[in-house]
């Protein structure tokens, strides 16, 4: 009998230590895998492109790989091409989001208003999201060619124009017409994720709105606008990191050109290494960019006072 | 939304009107680009895209002479690696951020939060130092690594957010009847899931389908995955836009179908978090 009980209470004890010892290992166990590639394939390699930065490293030099401090940033500082890039980079991506972001708006609105073929427009409108960026980038390539693009020709029947342009050749356009394609590339994902956000907005905030006479105007100010606001600023916030990724749109469209027209940072980085092998200096531009980025996210996070959780 | 119904003219000029030309715009491109691919290349530049004349013989010639068929299979493995590794990695990472609590698990959270945050130019130089040092580079390997950087943590964060929607008490019941955790997982979490991983791993799919960046660097001349080859239709002299636009469609069409038959289940996962938060 007593022999029973001593153990029963041992296999209850050791169970009981299995329970715990799994409870404080599983938990790493089973995130184990995920993080350790991660640490392998995103981590190591990021802190190796730091580390590249402060070095001269020319990948048809293989042996030399002087430590310069830093030397590239420098370079990269009296750099007239940096400079350049950095500007179009401002206008690159402070002009893509807030028009992906109002065209996004505007067809959310539309989406949330009950018309006959709503769900197929809703199915059609995602779709430039599905296409591959190279598809997109080759498709606006023959829309915008001079001699045979569509785009000259609907403008000069318009009587919008006199005379063809061409638009990617041309350093006045080729940043406006990139960034007309990147705004039709991008806007569905706002309008998907506002609609989302409209849905969630209870129609009795309206009733009540209406009950007391409030205009249409004065709804979608003081109703529909802070209803979505939480939206629009996850969207805006994912968009800023992808639209910095969208560059090769641009690397295809115009390859950074004519001269340096379309040059941006992310893309000068890419270029510096794949056409002159440069990948230190590539590698500093590189970083240079992320820390200019960073700064624009956690400004815009403060600013919207929304922790990311 | 006001609550007084408009008449029906007025709203044909308020919505489907605006709407209509908003849809031209979003598929003006792309049916633009599929008249051109049926069109004749001797008269594409002296009569313009047309219906007239339709032929095929663009899409026949892409995958007789260009060989087409080899890159599109090139993608498809690519893509298909690339969802098995960042399902397989991310499913038991996410029951962990799901279910359980322990010391670690915001910061790495965080860490799987901060990795979509980096711009893709300062992984895409060290993938390629890396690759090349490893003898990886032209390889399906190299690709699926690349794409996987992507991948991982985006899954992660989808299926943390599809795991939370099952209920804790139906591990705890079965845990109860005598299933050990993996059991629990794997016979009652996983099943319930399973709509969630199809959409998780269509995105990875059409991402990975789609990226261009990484199969240019890493990949390009054994390896070409389909971005690649329509971008290299282009040629030096004269652009044949029949034959690249119906490489654009074909490299295109894989990916919007399976969008169009998931797009509802991915958005809600996708805007789920942001429209709590």
């Amino acid at each position: 009998m007593t022999d029973a009980t001593a153990t029963d209470v041992s296999r209850h004890d050791r169970q009981g230590r299995r329970a715990t010892l799994s409870r404080h290992v599983l938990p790493y166990a089973m995130l184990s895998p995920a993080v350790l590639v991660t640490l392998a394939i995103v981590f190591f390699p990021m802190v190796q492109t730091a580390w590249m930065s402060l070095h001269d490293y020319v990948l048809f030099r293989p042996n030399d790989f002087d430590w310069v401090g830093l030397e590239n940033f420098r370079t990269a500082l009296s750099d007239e091409v940096f400079w350049i890039s950095l500007r179009n980079t401002i206008i690159w991506m402070g002009t893509t989001i807030p028009a992906q972001l109002l065209l996004g708006l505007v067809t959310a609105l539309l989406l949330n208003q009950e018309f006959p073929w709503r769900p197929v427009a809703r199915a059609l409108i995602i779709i430039p999201w599905a296409l591959p960026s190279v598809v997109i980038a080759l498709m606006w390539v023959w829309i915008y060619d001079s001699n045979y693009g569509v785009a000259n020709e609907f403008l000069l029947r318009m009587g919008l124009i006199q005379q063809s342009i061409p638009w990617l050749a041309d350093p006045d356009y080729a940043l406006a017409s990139i960034i007309l394609t990147l705004t039709w590339q991008g806007f569905p994902f706002f309008a998907v994720m506002i609609l989302a956000g409209l849905q969630a907005i209870p129609r009795s905030y309206y009733e009540a709105a209406s009950i007391d006479g409030a205009s249409a105007w004065r709804q979608f100010w003081h109703i529909t606008l802070p209803g979505i606001a939480g939206v629009m600023m996850t969207a805006v916030l994912l968009r800023l990191i992808w639209v910095a990724n969208s560059f090769d749109v641009i690397f295809v469209m115009t390859g950074g050109g004519p001269g340096y027209a379309t040059h941006t940072l992310p893309l000068y980085a890419f270029i510096k290494a794949r056409t002159n092998l440069d990948f230190g200096y590539g590698s500093a531009i590189a970083v240079l960019f992320t820390m200019l980025l960073m700064v624009v996210v956690v400004f815009y996070l403060r600013r919207t006072g929304k922790a990311v959780s | 939304m006001a609550l007084h119904r408009p008449s029906t003219m007025r709203r044909i000029l308020t919505v489907d009107l605006p709407m209509l030309a908003i849809l031209a715009f979003t598929l003006g491109p792309y049916l633009w680009m599929f008249l051109t691919s049926i069109s004749d290349q001797s008269t594409l530049f002296t009569e313009g895209p047309s219906l007239l004349n339709a032929t095929l013989e663009n899409y026949t010639r892409l995958f007789r002479t260009v060989g087409f068929a080899d890159n599109l299979l090139d993608s498809f493995i690519v893509a298909g690696g690339t969802v098995i590794v960042g399902l397989s990695l991310s499913v038991t990472a996410a029951y962990s951020f799901s279910r359980f609590e322990f010391r670690a698990k915001r910061i790495l959270m965080l860490q799987f939060l901060l990795i979509n945050m980096f711009p893709l130019v300062l992984l895409i130089l060290p993938l390629f130092v890396l690759m090349r040092v490893l003898g990886l580079l032209d390889t399906h390997i190299a690709l699926i690594v690349a794409n996987s950087t992507i991948a991982i943590p985006f899954s992660i964060w989808m299926m943390v957010s599809y795991i939370n929607g099952i209920p804790r008490s139906l591990d705890e019941a079965a845990m109860t009847d005598g299933c050990t955790r993996l059991q629990a997982l794997r016979r009652v979490v996983l099943p319930l899931c399973v709509p969630g991983i199809i959409a998780t791993g269509i995105y990875i799919f059409i991402t990975s389908w789609n990226e261009y960046l990484y199969a240019l660097t890493l990949g390009g001349r054994e390896v070409r995955p389909i971005t690649v080859a329509v971008q290299t239709l282009i040629g030096e002299y004269e652009v044949q836009w029949g034959l690249l636009t119906a490489g654009g469609i074909v490299g295109a069409l894989p990916a919007t179908v399976l969008f169009l038959l998931v797009q509802k289940r991915l958005i809600s996962g996708l805007t789920q978090g942001a429209v709590k938060g």
